[in-house]
Parts: C-alpha cells; structure tokens; sequence
C-alpha cells in the first residue's frame, strides 16, 4: 500500500547528472512535514546512498519513498545485475565500484553498511541476473 | 513581544514589484504581492543578496548613523578588518584606527584581535577532540540562520564559540574602563560593519541572550569619511595590533587557514554555501575537520555595505597582513585570554522550522499531496509572475491559503483561451 505521500525517482546507470536530486526532494519533503532533525538527516545519508548505488552499481531502478503518519519507508528495485555475495557487500570497505564512479569519489564501501546503520529497519534481497531490492524503513518519532 | 528585528528592509517607494530579489533569495523570503516585494520575517536571513541586485534601491540595509554613538559617555570604534581593506594600497592599519579616533571615537579596538582569541578558543576545542566532523565556523550570521532554516540537523555541527566581533567587544569594554576607571554602562561599543547580517545579529543576536556591540556603523559610511584623515596623515600611531591571522578574517579562507589549515574547506557566496551544506547533511564530508562558509563572494571583504570591490579588498588586505609578523594566535594570545572574557555562547543555536507546512503531520502531508497535484498543472518555467519565486513555492503558497490557481498567468491565459472558444462555440451554436 502506498503512503500518504508517494514518490518515486527513476535513476538510469551511470547517471551522475541527476545522482543526489531524489535524496534532495526527500530532504525538503520531511522537513516541510515537520520530520526531526535527528531522523530527517538518517534518511537524507540512506536515501543519497541508495540512489547513488542504482547509479553506480545498478543496471537502472527506481527509488520510491512512502511516507506514512508515523514511519518513512525507502524502497529500491533494480534490473540487474544482482550481488553474487550479499554478506561480502554488506561489509564496510567492500566495493565493486568501477574507475569512473572511484574517479569521482564514491566506492570507499560504505554504502550498504551505512544504509543499514541509519535505517531503522533494513531487509536485502538480490537475484544475480535478476536484480536487488532494499527497504529501509524509519520511524518518524524517534 | 518576539523580536522580529532585521536588518534588510523594503523601501516601498522605490519597489517597482519586478522579480529580480524574488529570484534570488537564497531562502525564497520574498514574495511580490500588490505590486511590491514583502520580506517573509521568518525566513528571511539578512544576508542581503536583495540589496545588491536591486536595481531600483529598493531593498536597504538599515544600521545606525554615525550620529549614534553620542548616545554614549565614551564611544569605542571596533572595525572589521574588511574596513582596512576599502583602502587601496593602505600598508598600515594604524592609520585606520587613528582616523578612526580623528572622526568622534574616543578609542578603537580592532575585532581582528577578538578573531585571534577566537581563533585560539576553535583549536584549543579541537584538541580535545570528540566533536562532529566537520566543525561549521559560526562567525558568519547569514550562514547560521541559513542552517537554522534549511539544514538544522547540522547545528550540532555548528561552533559553540562566539563570534569575533563579541569577543572584541568584551576585551574593548574592559579595557578601556580599566584605563580610564569609568562604568560600563558609560562605554558604547559600535562596530564598522561590512554587512546587514552583522547588524541583525547585535539586535538580535544568535547564541546569545544580548550582544556585547552597542550600535553598528556601515563601512561604507566610514569610508568616506576616514579616507581624507588617512590621506594627510603623516604621523605612526602606535596601536597594539592584531596578528596577520586575525586581520585576515576578511576574506574567504582567513578563518579556515587561521583556525585549521588542514583538512578544512571555506567555501563563499550563499549558493556554493547551500551546495556543500547539502554535501555534509548527505554525510560526504565527514573526514573534513573544519567548515568555513561566507554569504560574501569573497568572504567579508564582498558585504554588501564595502564600497572597494572583494577582489581588490582581498589583495590589499594580504599584502598588509603579509607585512606583519609571522606570529600565530596560538603564541601571541595568553592562555588568561579565554577565561578572562565571556567566549563560550550562553544559548543554544534553536532550528527554524519556517519549512513546515503544518504542525498536524496528517494535514503537512495532505498539503503535499495538493502541492504534488499542482505541480502537475502547473507550467514549471519558474518565471516568478505571479510573485512566488518558483511554481513550486507558488503550489505551497496556495496550499497556505496566500494565493489563488489564477495568480498564475500562464494558467490564466489557459482559462481565458477556453473561455473564448466556449464563446465562439455558443455563438455558432445559435446561427445554426
């Protein structure tokens, strides 16, 4: 079911032109709810790795957010390609970034632990050849 | 009563309601309704972007005539060190401060000497460690009030040390009642000012219950007036001066080369200001240690009350600043210095929340979902017609009761053409 607020932000590969406008309009939508600084600034560092992830590492996706009265719910579907070994990604310093997203500062492999951290819940699933789905979910009070 | 005091006012006689401050407030504080700009107080931030690409004059920055300091026994001068600056090739500030004293003040005290103790209490707090990466300089006003309003998750960020220009005025006070054995209260502390945020910030200050600056006099103003002094004078006045470091507060990176010059980043104008900001709230800086953000192009020297331009500014303020000794703040001020005066701020920095759109969460978001809807109808050329900055911001003032769909005159345009052509359908319908 969608929230009262739904938005998505289709993000193509290697799109780094639009990379940081989705985790921009999340950031002015919770603080024009009102959202606390100390949660609205969890979901603004989740929601920026997220979308920086469907362009570094996705084959494209979309990110949707779904606010309800009293959680926020971070959702990410790719094509492709899947991650072969999802314990090895979850692991800080693990990247498979390639040159060009390390050329331009990303792939220090903090991406999904940092969303895990942040996030109040965090589910993972991926498919090699099919693709990975990620919800975050935060708890708007706290 | 809250006090609403700013700074930047409307000069409604000169305000031909066009859209150019509305287009650039970094804060979208402008609206223009009845065919003249009104400043939205809460969101406004002094940083006085309006007054410079007014073209009409009509956006001015009010801040207290010289006549002023008569209001006081004895009157105390503390220029900026942008003041020094205004002056073209100028190798000595001592001349500025003699002048200074030459046109009605009974002493100076020049606030680079509080950026030197500021600079000392920011590194000593450093070496503790166990501080969020990056520390925020707190020193411009225009960029606190813009973390209040549109980054308050960064204000632990921000530092907890007051501002020079206070520092510098507590120092001033003291020392001159202590010289002269008079009160306080007889003591009037006014800064020469290079901006409008400033001068908010003494009758309102941030971080503080109340400034220790009684009035504030524009650099502009003192301009003119120094200049035939310093021209003819010929003596070497002998002032204790500030270091090289604290002169140099000026302009864009001073601080940041004064406080940390490692790892540290000073970024100027109110845009860069915003970009990075959103870097840091997205956790992308967190090995950065310090963060210096000016309003100004240019830091200090580019406020909107100097006369010199920054570039020019900057250059005779290193050249003057390179003339001094090498000293760092670290050894020239004693360790008493940070007991000695009120240095810590004695208020928290509070987040304003102008960006809410209802204090029921249900009805904020519902007002959303309206805004989302009208954002689909809406043209989206941002052409500021019909007196909000953006149609988005147009789409929230709707949804806050302030204006109607028709405010907008491409929607307009649309509902007469249909209109139109619903009368020529009718008066064909009826030859028939």
């Amino acid at each position: 079911m969608n929230g009262l607020i739904h938005s998505e932000y289709p993000r193509e590969t290697a799109d780094y032109t639009h990379a940081g406008e989705a985790s921009a309009d999340i950031k002015r939508k919770l603080k024009q709810l009102g959202v606390s600084a100390s949660v609205m600034r969890r979901v603004a560092v989740a929601s920026y790795e997220v979308e920086l992830n469907l362009v570094i590492h996705s084959d494209g996706g979309v990110l949707s957010l779904d606010v309800y009265p009293d959680s926020i719910l971070l959702v990410s579907k790719d094509r492709g390609p899947g991650i072969p070994d999802l314990e090895m990604a979850m692991k800080e310093g693990y990247s498979t970034a390639n040159e060009e997203a390390r050329a331009l500062g990303f792939g220090a492999g903090m991406g999904l632990p940092n969303m895990k951290r942040n996030a109040d819940g965090f589910e993972i699933e991926s498919e090699v050849g099919k693709g990975t789905e990620i919800r975050m979910s935060f708890n708007i009070n706290g | 009563m809250e006090n609403r005091y700013h700074s930047v006012r409307l000069d409604v006689s000169r305000c031909r309601g066009c859209t150019n401050c509305l287009k650039h407030c970094p804060t979208e504080a402008i609206r223009i309704r009845d065919g003249r700009a009104h400043i939205i107080d809460e969101k406004c931030i002094d940083c006085g972007e309006c007054i410079r690409i007014c073209s009409f004059h009509a956006k001015v920055a009010v801040v207290d005539p010289l006549e002023s300091i008569k209001r006081f026994k004895y009157a105390i001068a503390l220029p900026a060190p942008t003041l020094y600056g205004q002056f073209r090739g100028l190798k000595q500030p001592e001349l500025v401060l003699e002048a200074l004293k030459q046109v009605g003040f009974d002493d100076v005290f020049e606030v680079a000497r509080g950026a030197d103790v500021v600079t000392k209490a920011i590194r000593e707090r450093m070496k503790k460690g166990d501080y969020p990466t990056p520390l925020i300089s707190s020193a411009c006003p225009a960029v606190v009030r813009l973390i209040q309003v549109r980054f308050p998750s960064l204000l632990p960020n921000v530092v907890d040390i007051r501002q020079p220009m206070e520092v510098a005025a507590s120092m001033a006070r003291r020392e001159f009642c202590r010289k002269h054995g008079c009160a306080p209260e007889d003591v009037g502390c006014f800064f020469i000012t290079p901006c409008p945020a400033k001068m908010t910030a003494i009758r309102r200050p941030i971080g503080q219950i109340k400034s220790e600056m009684d009035g504030a006099v524009s650099v502009m103003e003192m301009y003119g007036l120094l200049l035939p002094h310093i021209k003819k004078m010929q003596a070497d006045p002998d002032f204790h001066l500030a270091t090289r470091y604290g002169i140099a507060w000026a302009s864009s990176n001073g601080e940041a080369n004064a406080v940390c010059p490692e790892d540290s980043l000073s970024v100027d104008g109110i845009p860069n200001v915003i970009r990075v900001l959103e870097e840091v709230e997205n956790n992308k800086l967190t090995d950065l240690k310090y963060l210096e953000g000016n309003a100004c192009m240019g830091g200090c020297v580019g406020g909107p009350l100097t006369f010199e331009n920054n570039y020019v500014a900057k250059n005779t303020i290193q050249t003057m600043a390179h003339a001094l000794p090498p000293t760092h703040p670290d050894e020239d001020v004693p360790p008493s210095a940070l007991n000695k005066y009120p240095i810590r701020n004695d208020r928290p920095f509070e987040p304003n929340d102008t960006l809410k759109l209802d204090d029921n969460i249900i009805v904020a978001m519902q007002k959303i979902q309206r805004i989302h809807e009208l954002m689909e109808k809406l043209p989206g050329y941002d052409c500021g017609s019909c007196g909000s900055p953006t149609c988005e911001t147009f789409a929230e003032d709707i949804v806050n009761g302030q204006c109607r769909e028709m405010d907008c005159i491409h929607l307009m345009k649309a509902e007469i053409q249909r209109m139109a052509q619903e009368m020529v359908d009718l008066a064909q319908t009826k030859r028939e």
